[in-house]
């Protein structure tokens, strides 16, 4: 059964198992510069690998934008 | 370096700080804040658009953190909380980089901050081993009392984030900058040239702005009116400027020699 997972606010069902790596895969977003916290924590990006998430993480991944 | 800016040990030669929002394109965002001469700069920390091309560019590959200091803010943030896990998100963003901006604002409609929660977050930030520079209210107390807190410089509003309305209340400005033993930099507010040399005329140690340069008709040329407005400050404070004389006028020609009198 497909986990599900709170990105960016939006629910999202992946298969199972995916790892923080796998996920930044599936967005696209792959070699850009971003961020990620699961859960409150920091998720640094020597653990993207090794990191698998579970059924109702919650997920926040950002990059920096123009601001004052 | 003659007359260097000090930001928690580190020395930069420009006193004027630009944010990179709301220009029309990041060729535009590049070419002002090279016209700007400033080397550091701010952004915004915001989520990912999902499915965003991966080949779209990014604001750090137009403004290298090789090349400029990133300082990331906390704009948009109404909690302590907020503004810092966004820092702690900034962090690990720019490979451990500690220098930043906190900002806890208090309404959507003023912009003003919310001190007590911007002081509970400076707390946390300041014992997690955060640089803060902190976007506070023109308030003598609670500048000290952020100083207090181990922020690294802090940063009073000269009139309302992004209003143009210039420095509304000197008298307090200058009286945080006689206290602090931390630069003060002015922060939100500065509408034009004149408002950016009349605050490092105060004695402030630098200006931070972004409005007053994007929202220009001509976005680069105040870049580097704001350079020059931001240098002429500085050298006019350093220089110390005359007493005024508001009931005497005196001639700055001779008074004697004159043509026409008989002795």
């Amino acid at each position: 059964m497909d986990i599900r997972l709170t990105i960016n606010g939006a629910e999202r069902r992946f298969p199972p198992p995916i790892t923080v790596r796998g996920l930044v895969g599936e967005m696209g977003i792959e070699g850009r510069r971003i961020a990620i916290e699961r859960n409150g924590e920091i998720v640094p990006r020597s653990r993207y690998d090794e990191t698998t998430l579970a059924d109702g993480d919650r997920l926040e991944v950002v990059v920096a934008v123009g601001g004052g | 370096m003659d007359d260097p800016l000090v930001i928690a040990g580190k020395s930069y030669a420009s006193r004027l700080l630009v944010g990179t929002g709301k220009y029309r394109d990041f060729g535009e965002t590049r070419e002002a804040i090279e016209a700007s001469g400033a080397q550091i700069v701010t952004v915004a920390i915001r989520r990912v658009n999902i499915g965003q091309d991966a080949d779209q560019p990014n604001l750090l590959d137009v403004l290298p953190p090789s090349r400029f200091t990133i300082l990331p803010n906390t704009a948009g943030c109404y909690t302590a909380e907020d503004a810092v896990r966004t820092l702690r998100l900034a962090r690990e963003l720019l490979d451990g980089h500690a220098l930043v901006k906190l900002e806890v604002l208090g309404d959507a409609h003023t912009l003003f901050p919310n001190m007590p929660e911007t002081l509970a977050a400076a707390k946390t930030l300041v014992a997690e081993g955060f640089q803060v520079m902190v976007y506070c209210s023109d308030d003598p107390i609670m500048a000290s009392m952020l100083e207090d807190i181990g922020c690294v410089a802090v940063m009073p509003l000269a009139s309302l984030i992004g209003s143009g309305m210039g420095i509304l209340n000197p008298w307090n400005l200058q009286i945080i900058r006689d206290r602090a033993k931390i630069p003060v930099l002015v922060d939100a507010g500065i509408g034009t040239a004149s408002d950016a040399a009349v605050a490092m005329e105060l004695g402030c140690d630098a200006v931070l702005m972004n409005t007053a340069i994007a929202a220009a008709r001509d976005p680069v040329r105040m870049a580097r009116a704001m350079k020059l407005a931001v240098e002429g400050g500085r050298e006019a404070w350093l220089a110390g400027r005359m007493p005024k004389k508001p009931y005497r006028a005196q001639p700055s020609s001779p008074s004697e020699g004159l043509i026409g009198k008989t002795s």
